[in-house]
């Protein structure tokens, strides 16, 4: 059987193929192109199925639920009223709060850290193999693990834990971690950086390695230091990369569940945890208001549209 | 991965063979192997070890370096009281699942959408792609309620493994990395087997697939790796205490269990994940690169 060679990925069949060499198409008649077409989808549907049932129709589905109430076993039109409720917990407010300290701390933290081991990694030319394994080895752990670790033996509020430990053994003071609403945060982006940066630092390695040496050597012969190289060379030259990793951490960033619902076991001391994702989970799962929850994960997904729009214009003038 | 020793980076590489250079290099060197291990390797050693010491020497100040006096049996509580074995089994279970779901579902898919591309390709890639665009969480309630009740069909999947696989297969970053390695064989060689009289299956199986096993292993790691460290979902769709994987076992028990018990169960479950990553370490690394860079 012949395969279908036409170039164009939505070519409709019977019309004359413009292919400039002689390829199996070409000989094919029409019943011939309408059975590939069949031997194509069939190779797709498996896939087309299961993105169709869990990706595309719960996109839509969400967005029917948010203004439905399903109540008994029976659905009807509510129109805003969901939105409404939502907005109105005591909650809400805390939540985004909470979400944008933590997405805007592990922007600071998350986000320049795996840059500057990138570079400095770059630099080594001993135990390259060695430090790229450390760095990525908690990535491979399951969240939950890690979690659990700096939950119990890191964040010990007492002088028993390990952070406590080494901050006495500094002369620094200790600190309540997880118990202090205001360490919170900087305990969960500390967490958060440590298990994630790993992906993050080997793609930084790999665009670091595709920046020409010349631009060092003419940057370095006009009188440049190593900060003017880093700032003027190494940043525009992986700046495309630099702005997607930025907006993927975002995206990642702003659905933060997994630390508040382990390290602090869901709220935090008062309220400083609560994150949007896990008001989404509390609504849908505990409260029994998955229409609320659906609502909810809508106007997150307006808020993370609304960055992705900010980057596409960032990154589409600079060009 | 080591970058070749003459590309000049940063730094120019004879500035740091001569005299302060040299001095300099290797004392960063040394501080930045010393540190990363202490950061890296240092919260684990305190994890494994930690789990090692009984109640009484957790709680003490300062802690100490080494346990006094190893309690192996932390580890023996950990694995017959949250009962480790089902729990480990039923995650290997599902990864195994999700592998072989993803790689026959999602390799027949790339290798339409790369060489058969049939009528509309475009769009399902399209569509497919924009997928990503999509945050998890804000799917997560109406996935589930599909879950429980399956479009047309009226099935409800949760407590089964389907639950936890077909949603994987509407992976877009797979199909992407797959059909652009599909797109890198040259077409002549399919044109050849088409020659020869060999089926679009035929083709796939005995010259597609044969040389894209470093791809198919990226994938498939990938699929174990996603598993095994996912907690949300299966924590919602898997909620019977027989069906569990292993994280969301450890986290329904840790409300009641001492905490050395827990660290130790959390050790275990850790296990698998990073002896794959010790041996297949070149494959994620560079799959990760790959897919990272030009994604």
């Amino acid at each position: 059987m012949a395969l279908t060679a036409a170039p164009g990925a939505t070519r409709r069949p019977g019309r004359p193929t413009p292919s400039p060499q002689p390829t199996p198409a070409r000989r094919a008649g029409r019943g011939r192109r309408v059975r590939d077409n069949l031997t194509g989808h069939t190779f797709l549907v498996g896939a087309l199925v299961c993105f169709a049932v869990f990706s595309w129709y719960p996109m839509v589905r969400g967005v029917v639920m948010s203004f439905q109430r399903t109540r008994r076993g029976e659905t009807t039109w509510v129109g805003w009223d969901n939105y409404a409720r939502i907005i109105a917990d005591p909650s809400f407010w805390t939540a985004w709060k909470n979400t944008f300290v933590f997405t805007g701390l592990a922007l600071v933290l998350g986000y320049a850290v795996p840059f500057l081991v990138a570079i400095l990694l770059n630099e080594l030319r001993h135990a390259t193999g060695y430090l790229r394994v450390l760095v990525y080895l908690p990535v491979m752990l399951p969240p939950a693990s890690a979690l659990f670790l700096f939950k119990f033996y890191a964040y010990d509020p007492s002088g028993a834990g390990l952070f406590n430990a080494v901050l006495t053994a500094l002369g620094l003071p200790t600190s309540e971690w997880m118990q202090s609403p205001t360490m919170t945060m900087p305990a969960m982006v500390l967490a958060s950086t440590w298990m994630n940066m790993g992906g993050a630092v080997l793609i930084y390695l790999a665009a670091l390695q595709n920046v020409p040496g010349e631009l060092y050597e003419a940057a370095e012969l006009d009188g440049a230091g190593l900060w003017r190289r880093i700032v003027h060379v190494t940043v525009p030259q992986t700046r495309l990369i630099l702005a997607l990793l930025a907006m993927l951490q975002i995206v990642a960033t702003m659905q933060l569940f997994i630390e508040p619902l382990i390290l602090a076991n869901g709220a935090g001391t008062q309220d400083s945890a609560t994150s949007v994702a896990y008001l989404i989970y509390q609504h849908g799962f505990f409260q029994n208001d998955l229409n609320g929850a659906a609502a909810l994960g809508v106007i997150m997904l307006v808020v993370l549209a609304g960055f992705s729009a900010v980057y596409l214009r960032l990154t589409a003038r600079q060009d | 991965m080591a970058a070749d020793p003459t590309t000049r980076t940063l730094i120019a590489p004879a500035q740091l063979r001569r005299g302060r250079g040299r001095i300099l290099y290797w004392t960063v060197l040394t501080v930045v192997v010393v540190v990363f291990t202490l950061v890296f390797l240092g919260p684990l050693y305190w994890m494994v070890t930690g789990a090692l010491k009984s109640g009484q020497e957790i709680a003490q100040t300062p802690p100490s370096l080494f346990p006094h006096d190893p309690q192996p049996g932390n580890y023996v509580d950990a694995w017959t009281n949250l009962d480790l074995a089902k729990l480990l089994f039923n995650t290997f279970y599902y990864a195994t699942g999700a592998v072989l779901f993803q790689l026959v579902f999602d390799t027949a898919a790339a290798y339409a959408l790369s060489k058969l591309r049939p009528v509309l390709g475009g769009l399902i890639l399209a569509m497919m792609l924009a997928t990503l665009m999509i945050p998890a969480m804000v799917l997560i309630v109406p996935q589930y309620v599909t879950v429980i009740d399956l479009p047309v069909v009226h099935l409800n999947l949760l407590d089964s493994p389907f639950a936890i696989w077909l949603p994987l297969v509407a992976n877009a970053f797979n199909i992407f990395l797959l059909k652009r390695f599909f797109d890198s064989i040259p077409d002549d060689l399919m044109a050849a087997a088409v020659v020869d009289g060999a089926s679009p299956l035929r083709t796939l199986w005995s010259i597609v697939l044969p040389m894209s096993r470093p791809i198919l292993g990226v994938v498939a790691i990938f699929a174990v790796t996603a598993v095994w460290k996912d907690f949300l979902w299966p924590k919602l769709v898997m909620p019977s205490p027989e069906t569990r994987t292993v994280s969301v076992g450890i986290y329904a028990f840790a409300g009641g269990t001492p905490m050395n018990v827990v660290i130790a169960a959390s050790v275990i479950a850790a296990i698998p994940t990073v002896v794959l990553f010790l041996i297949f370490q070149r494959n994620i690394m560079s799959g990760l690169t790959t897919g990272g860079l030009k994604g």
